[in-house]
């Protein structure tokens, strides 16, 4: 089902993009069928994220160490494609933007994603560290956005969060093998934990828009705790300090991003920039 | 509501009940022995007074590929059927999990030479260890099998071997 019209599509000035998509029934959900500002704005942070790192996962297929892995951080990747489509559906709705719109048609300072996830896939380390802090954080997020006041929220977190624990089991399986297995791999795994550990804290910070959605989003320094007691023993089990050093100031939810945002939408949105209109 | 009634909500009425066993032939793309009835992932079908049909299905993962081939699916088998009006929609609660699979689903698959989601779907608390009960060989029903690897062919399955006969295989994963 392709929608046809776009009431209100003000920044949908690229012509009509027909995808092939099932449409996302709101009603069926039992939630409003469509979010209020603030909420759309929640989704949408929730969407950039799940949406940056699905387009930097996909990349890895073919390079992986072992055809195995190509396989499994394409399918992790393509469960949070499944997520990101699913929220950026519903914050575009507000507004009469597709999820497409959304992908392909913001720029930069219009993406609300958290530094983390933009963070380049490095070495294998250097992502199944990012992995390792991303799951964990989605796994505890989406545990509680299941209790949501809204229900499409509710509905969309109690889908992801079983298939998010998968991930957070793949990545905690290869942080042992990597930290436990060669001088070359633990060296690596060191550098890959202390290089993405800058970015974890953006993740807990409570923003304004949280004080207006309660009951309805999560707030994120509430998840700190449990975050720290799920990664610690595995940290511990694989011989790794908790890094320290500097922190990121962060500042993605807000659109301020580092270079490597620009390169990763500019290889997801080049196709559908150079032919406006195309459909698939 | 038992599993069979939450995970086969076969409607009550005379109209819908008739484009229900319509769609509840097509089967899943990837799979080709399960229907999407016996998945569990159809969810309602409703026939209107206009004769519309209304048809909702939810997905197994929520990348998951084959759902948008289950949707085209669908509607050309009602199409065929003499239905002129077929809307598909996605729903996403409750959530979809492994349990719905039928007990006649779970034979056909392990024929086919996939092993049957073994246990139950429950979502482990933070930090506690993955609990795996020993999956069956689809060939040799041997228990004494590994895990390869937990990403498989399809999002929904990981890779397995014998360690008996020593081939490979499929195993449909709990969710």
């Amino acid at each position: 089902m392709t929608e046809t019209s776009r009431p209100g599509a003000a920044t949908a000035d690229h012509g009509h993009v027909e995808v092939d998509s099932v449409v996302l029934s709101a009603e069926l959900v039992e939630g409003g069928s469509v979010a209020s500002h603030d909420v759309a704005e929640y989704a949408l942070w929730l969407g950039d994220d799940a949406l940056v790192i699905a387009q930097q996962l996909g990349w890895w297929i073919s390079r992986a160490p072992e055809l195995e892995e190509d396989v499994a951080l394409g399918n992790i990747g393509l469960d949070l494609l499944g997520h990101a489509r699913s929220l950026l559906h519903y914050a575009g709705a507000e507004s009469g933007r597709s999820e497409d719109d959304l992908a392909y048609w913001r720029d930069e300072p219009q993406f609300r994603s958290a530094h983390l996830f933009e963070q380049p896939n490095g070495d294998f380390a250097h992502t199944i560290a990012r992995q390792f802090i991303a799951a964990h954080y989605l796994f505890e997020l989406y545990t509680r956005l299941q209790a949501s006041g809204d229900a499409t929220l509710a509905a969309i977190a109690a889908k992801s969060v079983k298939e998010v624990d998968y991930h957070r089991d793949h990545a905690v399986q290869w942080i042992l093998r990597l930290a436990l297995g060669t001088d070359e791999s633990r060296r690596r795994m060191v550098t890959g934990l202390s290089d993405l550990w800058p970015y974890v804290d953006e993740l807990f910070v409570d923003e304004p828009l949280i004080d207006r959605l309660e009951g309805v989003a999560v707030r994120p320094s509430s998840l700190r705790q449990a975050f720290d007691e799920a990664i610690v023993p595995v940290l511990a089990e694989a011989e790794l300090d908790v890094p320290r050093g500097f922190i990121s100031s962060g500042g993605g939810r807000g659109g301020r991003h580092s270079e490597n945002l620009g390169f990763i939408l500019a290889e997801m949105q080049v196709l559908a920039r150079a032919h406006p209109g195309a459909s698939w | 509501m038992t599993v069979q009634s939450v995970a086969r909500p076969r409607p009550v009425d005379e109209a819908s009940r008739r484009a229900w066993d319509i769609a509840a032939q097509v089967v899943d793309p990837e799979i080709p022995v399960l229907t999407i009835e016996d998945l569990g992932v159809l969810r309602s079908v409703a026939v209107g007074e206009d004769g519309a049909v209304t048809v909702s299905l939810t997905p197994t993962y929520s990348g998951c590929p084959a759902l948008e081939a289950m949707r085209d699916d669908v509607t050309s088998a009602l199409h065929a059927a003499g239905y002129r009006s077929v809307a598909v929609e996605l729903v996403l609660a409750p959530a979809w999990t492994t349990d719905w699979m039928s007990e006649d689903g779970k034979a056909k698959l392990r024929e086919y030479g996939i092993a049957a989601p073994t246990g139950h779907s429950t979502v482990r608390p933070a930090g506690a260890v993955r609990l795996q009960l020993a999956v069956k060989c689809p060939r040799c029903s041997s228990l004494n099998t590994r895990e390869l690897a937990r990403f498989g062919s399809t999002s929904c399955k990981a890779l397995y071997e014998c360690r008996d006969c020593l081939e490979p295989f499929d195993y449909f994963k709990v969710l």
